[in-house]
């Protein structure tokens, strides 16, 4: 059933992903919870500094793809990956993999903000320590480049003591991509970032996912269609565990190839 | 009718227990002075005080607890973060059940078996043990509920950082539920203060100050037991005060338990 969409989901032929390098590469992925196949055969890139979202109705799959890429999956039985992944050419997925290495390198920020029961500052300062051990003005300088990136450090610069717990969701969700950008990963995975916020904190993070992208390979997983056709470069629409049509998202908004993600994108159903 | 009916069981239940307390304090607070805190329990018919007992319940209840604390936050740990999902957990889980309301004086039994019996004469170390072995269930349990409390994404977050399993745990896990965790070594002091059954069998008794773990000890509610059977009257006084202190104490430590537990809602 699924050939004749495969043939649809080959590499965009676009002129723009042909100077583009692929900084993750899943082929064939499945995916399985328990017997239950969550995923089937999917085939997608992300491109270097590009961001790429992945859209589609609750329970496509989309949420379970990005939790394969950095095998975050891995903390619960019962849930295992077959295929590959690559990442600048190496597959994650192999069972030599070391998982902390791989999330510093991927990092991901939740659906719901996630500050840990700490300061400000040592929220931020937590996760650069397991990798780097710099004097304290190293440190101090770390945590404001990583709060200034996340365009946090205006609101917070006079209360970095205070606990990470008091601040706002929206600024919780900036200090929980703080914390992400501040160990200097290379891939961001976004699972739904703005669904617990309001439409002022959802625009400065949509602001922040375009500067970031300069420095990062972004994945950003989003039930607003608007925002992905907003704040992305490619688009991966899923359905029931299938990737139906991935492509620049100009077109897939534009000019679908697909008729599902036609109907999707004009409301007609999910 | 139902409210009635319950507004009256518990004014029931609440009579005698305000009752219990009231006798307790007002036959109690006659015997207060700083002799109680200064002298040694006396023989018959002589001033004395009960700093012995209090010292020697404090040192029980101290090296209990820093036996029972590691080995029950070590076995929660595992229960609710490495073995959440295994069949030992489970078996764990039922076995510190039944252990949490066995009755002490079986607890007393055992360590007396195991302790008294073969070191030929009771000791300190052996009440320790078995006030130990109280601590420790409760502390199992209170330690895997509070953790089982801390959200999942939070431990998803951390993990997300690369960082490792423990670090994760000694890090956020433990620091999400630090209040409930020592929350829950309260509540075992509390219930260690007032046992008598397991230090009967173990720890017994002393006339005398001592320091000596090898030898008996002196508790306060050994000595209540002791002297409130007995038929002088200044030891019956001694022994409402001893009450009346342990009350006290277990009061303080349940309000100091239940101040902490109310902060801990901040996840």
């Amino acid at each position: 059933m699924s050939l004749a969409i495969h043939t649809d989901v080959k590499e965009p032929a676009a002129t723009l992903s042909e100077k583009m390098e692929e900084k993750v590469s899943v082929r064939l992925l499945n995916f399985y919870y328990g017997a239950y196949r969550a995923l089937s055969d999917i085939n997608v890139s992300l491109y270097q500094n590009k961001v790429t979202a992945f859209i589609g109705p609750s329970g496509c799959g989309k949420s379970t793809l990005l939790r394969v890429l950095n095998r975050i999956y891995d903390l619960y039985p019962n849930q295992r990956a077959e295929g590959e992944v690559l990442l600048d050419g190496e597959n994650i997925l192999s069972p030599k993999q070391d998982l902390n290495m791989l999330r510093a390198k991927v990092g991901m920020v939740f659906q719901k903000p996630t500050p840990f029961p700490m300061t400000i500052y040592d929220n931020i300062a937590f996760g650069v320590r397991l990798y780097d051990h710099l004097a304290k003005a190293e440190l101090d300088a770390r945590v404001e480049d990583a709060l200034q990136r996340a365009a946090l450090w205006d609101e917070v610069k006079d209360k970095l003591d205070v606990s990470g717990l008091s601040l706002s969701g929206g600024q919780q969700q900036r200090l929980c991509i703080a914390r992400t950008v501040a160990i200097q990963p290379e891939v961001i995975l976004l699972d739904e970032p703005c669904s617990a916020l309001d439409p002022i904190s959802t625009a400065k993070i949509e602001e922040l996912i375009d500067v970031l992208k300069r420095d990062y390979t972004i994945a950003i997983v989003t039930h607003n269609m608007q925002q992905a056709a907003r704040t992305s470069d490619f688009t991966a629409f899923m359905y029931l565990g299938e990737l139906v049509e991935f492509d620049e998202t100009t077109r897939i908004f534009t000019n679908p190839k697909q008729q599902r993600t036609q109907d999707y994108i004009t409301g007609r159903f999910g | 009718m139902a409210t009635a009916l319950s507004i009256g069981a518990a004014a029931f239940g609440l009579t005698w227990l305000v009752l219990i307390l009231l006798v307790l304090v007002v036959k109690g607070v006659g015997g207060l002075s700083l002799s109680v805190f200064t002298e040694m329990t006396p023989p018959p018919g002589s001033a004395g005080g009960l700093l012995n007992p209090i010292v020697g319940s404090l040192i029980l209840t101290f090296l209990a607890v820093v036996i029972g604390t590691p080995l029950g936050i070590l076995a929660g740990t595992y229960m609710a973060e490495y073995g959440r999902y295994s069949k030992l957990t489970s078996v764990v889980r039922f076995i510190n059940d039944i252990l949490l309301s066995a009755p002490s004086i079986v607890v007393g039994l055992f360590v007396y078996e195991i302790m008294v019996a073969r070191m030929g004469h009771f000791s300190a170390w052996a009440g320790s043990v078995a006030l130990a072995i109280i601590v420790i269930p409760v502390v199992v349990r209170t330690t895997e509920d509070m953790l089982l409390l801390v959200p999942n994404t939070l431990r998803e977050a951390s993990s997300a950082l690369g960082m490792p399993q423990w670090l994760v745990i000694k890090n956020v896990a433990y620091r999400a539920a630090r209040a409930g965790m020592i929350t829950g070594v309260l509540l075992a002091i509390a219930r260690i203060t007032g046992e008598t059954a397991p230090l009967l069998f173990t720890a017994l008794n002393n006339q005398f100050f001592s320091w000596n773990l090898n030898a008996p000890m002196a508790s306060l509610p050994v000595v209540i037991f002791q002297f409130a059977l007995s038929p002088y009257e200044d030891w019956q006084q001694l022994a409402w005060t001893g009450a009346l202190l342990i009350t006290v104490a277990v009061l303080g430590l349940s309000i100091l338990a239940r101040a902490l537990s109310s902060k801990k809602v901040q996840i």
